[in-house]
């Protein structure tokens, strides 16, 4: 089945049961979305990420009251059941998220059509939303050529309860959707519906081994977080029968290898790839990060024109500059005689927060750092520090030698401070940098915390040799390294690994990928050329 | 639709018992879950709601007040009959703006009769009740400060747009989240009285049992909600007779001795740690029909009072749970 069909379908069973919840096609806008958007009720609700609750809820319209003298109330979207159609979905806003969530969770009737028009990867669709979908297609690859333009059938809600289940389906349908490692029970829910609906599209009153099939396909492979291994062979079971298997043959001993099968070959290519971006980022996007425009807090910027809603504060100086010329042909015209403001009058306010940047530098100053570089690493620092003062940037400086690291500059904006605890770094010892990185992670988390973006930026030459533990063991220390580089990646921090060993050094390559950090490897160069690189890598 | 019933949701069984213990003594202090998404989470907070004992109340009182005489001033009630309703579980979406959680100025009231009233928010609709925050670790940071002040005064305090407003809001904060998606401020995480890890069953017989129950409860509701619905009742009989023998129940010197040195075995900061597992314990053991109060009692509930208190180890992937558990069997055997 490819994917056309398969969207198709989906929005086929999700006519007959909108309790599937919904469906997230993911394509850019072009012809071939609209194609298939055109097999939808052409009355079905739009609503856009940039929606407010008065609209999705309803509640006081502002406006026709102040226009017409008395109260009007204004009927939400979500007040009447069915279908939405989400444009640009995966800017949805984590709010709007999860409103669309409870309101599917309530199962009023509602179901969602989120359209995804993510270019990259880890642009996606809120988790929160897909989770309450049930199905999901992938049109990006999917040309005009490609698409059928088989009249879409009779479609319409029906009843989808009460067709008889084969009594092994329900093990059947939750065995699968284990084995292909989706830890959340709503999938196999998800699966139980869709072959319902599916029997009911093919006017049957009863479910196949062919529904079953064709729902586990339809809803479990998006969802896979593993690729089932292959059973070893088996001797070829008797193809289920589905002319004759009427209610009286009520187990249809459906093989298990079958249904994973139809669900593996939908199984996405890049489906590691994919599962590892959204791990990495998960957790981003949640409140810390740069500049961001709001009505609540920070700066103040210029008021503007707008609605009052989903809390924006009115600003009255500003909404009655902009009525005051207007006073007198309004009294003119209605007759009363009161300050008159119309809905075109209200300014709002806004206000810019930004999160400062806290630059943290993890410098290695064990022996053979010592040896090469650290004088030149020491004068980058310096470089950056300067730069960091302009920008007013926060810094901390971790050195890590011998056995352990020590954090010689808690967060600061301080230059001076920085400039002479850096000078008085002595080198020498071994390289823990796993305790490096560890206390640069303890101040990131920290940060984080207090609202400030941490970036951790690493000077070594990369020849870790002391374990976390203290103890000099190669091995062990590398081990160490890796795994808290992978923290740092679970927690979506940002870093940098400059390289200052002679040579380029493999491991710390290596290292810098697990971190999914920017990789700097510098030859002899001078500081200043050092601090150019990281700024540049840094973004601006 | 009527929400799942509580007795139906099969195993997560940490979970239910944390959610009865605070319903027998709401003091203890909120719950927070945390787990993957699909484990049942916001199924078993809105089951909650439909199995707690109803409380009386008087009928319109915003803040649902007890007594006649509490009803606050602003509320403009004019007949105070008390009336027995459903105990409160409200719902804090997440982007829920300031106005909305404490109340604001009643805008519809102030442009038509150019009146200033006060329209009271979640806050006020929470007390005496739950008040439920999914995805809390995704809450914007100044409405997790605002919760924090009322949690502990247990008193919302509205001063703005020359209002001045003050009223009870004492509730049971249920938190749940999903730990990947962000941590919570440890501020906020010893707040909540208990905390329990949820996971998805393992067992495909469990899961085949999960899916069986929700696919009767959508298909075939009447049958379903006639068979589950007494066992709720029974659960709500035994949460009644729990609370009043929550007052009768002994602690002996012994056991409050156990508590202490278990949390200062495990280092959990402040005393909250303390006094959340003994209440803990106290509600268990009125739950279990006990006289007094033994080390049982304490080792059954130490993880779900403790786990969150721990000062966090980042590299230590057993989670705290594990910890506390260790602990618990060096310090009570």
């Amino acid at each position: 089945m490819d994917s056309w069909t398969q969207a198709t379908l989906a929005l086929q069973l999700l006519a007959i049961d909108p309790g599937l919840g919904g469906i997230t096609i993911r394509a850019r806008s072009g012809p071939v979305r609209d194609k298939l958007l055109s097999q939808i009720d052409p009355n079905t609700k739009r609503i856009h990420p940039a929606i407010t609750d008065e609209t999705l809820f309803g509640g006081l319209d502002l406006s026709a009251t102040l226009t017409r003298g008395h109260l009007v109330q204004e009927q939400g979207l979500l007040a009447r059941p069915g279908a939405m159609v989400l444009t640009m979905a995966e800017r949805a806003p984590v709010r709007l998220a999860a409103h669309l969530a409870q309101a599917l969770d309530r199962n009023a009737g509602h179901s969602l059509i989120a359209l995804d028009e993510g270019a990259e990867p880890d642009e996606a669709v809120d988790p929160k939303l897909t989770e309450r979908l049930a199905f999901q297609a992938d049109l990006s690859d999917v040309s005009l050529h490609d698409t059928s333009t088989d009249p879409p059938g009779e479609t319409g809600q029906r009843d989808a309860r009460g067709r008889a289940l084969p009594s092994d389906a329900l093990t059947q349908i939750t065995d699968i959707a284990a084995q292909l490692g989706i830890d959340s029970l709503r999938a196999p829910l998800f699966t139980l519906r869709a072959a319902q609906a599916h029997a009911i599209l093919q006017d049957r009153d009863h479910v196949t081994a062919e529904d079953i099939e064709i729902a586990c396909a339809l809803t479990l492979a998006h969802r896979a977080t593993r690729i089932p291994e292959p059973a070893p062979q088996q001797p070829q079971a008797p193809p289920p029968d589905q002319t004759e298997s009427q209610n009286s043959d009520d187990t249809l001993n459906i093989p298990d290898e079958l249904l994973l099968d139809a669900v593996r070959a939908l199984l996405p290519d890049n489906l590691l790839e994919k599962l590892a971006a959204q791990k990495a980022r998960q957790g981003r996007g949640n409140g810390t990060g740069a500049a961001r425009k709001g009505n609540r807090r920070g700066r103040p910027l210029p008021a503007r024109a707008g609605k009052i809603s989903d809390g924006a504060r009115i600003d009255i100086i500003g909404t009655l500059r902009a009525a005051a010329p207007w006073q007198t042909i309004r009294k003119n015209a209605t007759g009363r005689d009161t300050i008159q403001i119309r809905p075109s009058d209200f300014r709002i306010k806004r206000f810019e927060e930004k999160s400062d940047r806290l630059l943290i530098f993890t410098v290695d100053a064990s022996g053979s750092a010592a040896l090469t570089r650290l004088a030149e690493a020491k004068g980058a620092v310096e470089l950056l520090l300067a730069q960091a003062y302009a920008r007013r940037d926060h810094v901390a400086l971790v050195a890590f030698r011998g056995t352990e690291a020590e954090l010689l500059l808690p967060p600061t904006r301080s230059l001076v401070q920085t400039k002479r605890r850096l000078a008085g770094l002595p080198g020498g010892g071994g390289t823990p940098l796993a305790a490096g990185m560890m206390t640069a992670f303890e101040q990131a988390n920290h940060a984080k915390r207090k609202g400030l973006t941490p970036t951790i930026a690493i000077l070594t030459d990369g020849r870790a040799n002391i374990a976390l533990d203290g103890t000099a063991n190669r091995k062990q220390a590398a081990t160490d390294a890796q795994q808290i580089a992978r923290t740092l990646r679970g927690q979506g921090i940002d870093a940098l690994v400059i390289d200052t060993g002679n040579r380029p050094e493999p491991a710390l390559r290596n290292l810098a990928q697990t971190l999914d950090a920017a990789y700097l490897p510098l030859p002899r160069a001078d500081a200043q050329k050092l601090s150019q690189s990281v700024a540049t890598a840094l973004g601006d | 639709m009527t929400p799942f019933p509580f007795s139906a949701i099969v195993g997560q069984d940490e979970m239910k018992r944390a959610m009865i213990l605070t319903a027998i003594d709401p003091s203890i202090g909120g719950v927070l879950v945390f787990g993957d998404r699909g484990t049942g989470k916001s199924t078993a907070v809105r089951a909650l709601a439909a199995l707690l004992p109803p409380i009386k109340a008087i009928k319109g009182c915003p803040v649902n007040s007890a007594k006649a005489a509490e009803v606050p001033g602003w509320a403009n009630l004019k007949t105070k009959r008390s009336h027995e309703a459903p105990t409160p579980v409200v719902d804090l979406p997440l982007g829920a703006t300031e106005d909305r959680v404490t109340g604001a100025l009643d805008i519809e009231k102030a442009l038509t009769k150019g009146e200033k009233a006060f329209q009271p928010g979640l806050l006020a609709k929470a007390n005496r009740g739950y008040l439920y925050i999914d995805e809390v670790n995704l809450l914007e940071d100044h409405i997790v400060d605002l919760l924090l002040d009322v949690a502990q005064s247990g008193e919302n305090v509205v001063e703005r747009e020359g209002l001045s407003i003050r009223h009870p809001a004492r509730f049971v904060l249920v938190g749940s989240g999903n730990p990947e998606e962000g941590e919570l401020r440890p501020q906020l995480l010893d707040r909540f009285g208990l905390s329990v890890e949820v996971t998805s069953p393992k067992e495909i017989d469990t899961r085949v049992a999960v899916i069986k129950r929700r696919d009767a409860f959508e298909n075939d509701n009447a049958a379903f909600m006639l068979r589950w619905q007494a066992e709720d009742a029974a659960i709500r009989d035994r949460i009644l007779t729990a609370r009043k023998s929550l007052t009768k129940l002994k602690t002996p010197e012994k056991t409050l001795k156990d508590v202490a040195e278990l949390c200062l075995a495990l280092g959990s900061d402040g005393l909250r740690g303390e006094l959340t597992l003994l209440k803990a314990a106290r509600a268990y053991a009125a739950w279990r029909d006990d006289t007094a109060l033994t080390r049982a009692h304490v080792r059954d509930v130490a993880p779900m009072a403790l786990r969150h208190r721990l000062r966090r180890d980042p590299l230590d992937e057993a989670g705290s749970g594990t910890r506390v558990a260790r602990t618990v069997e060096e310090v009570l055997g």
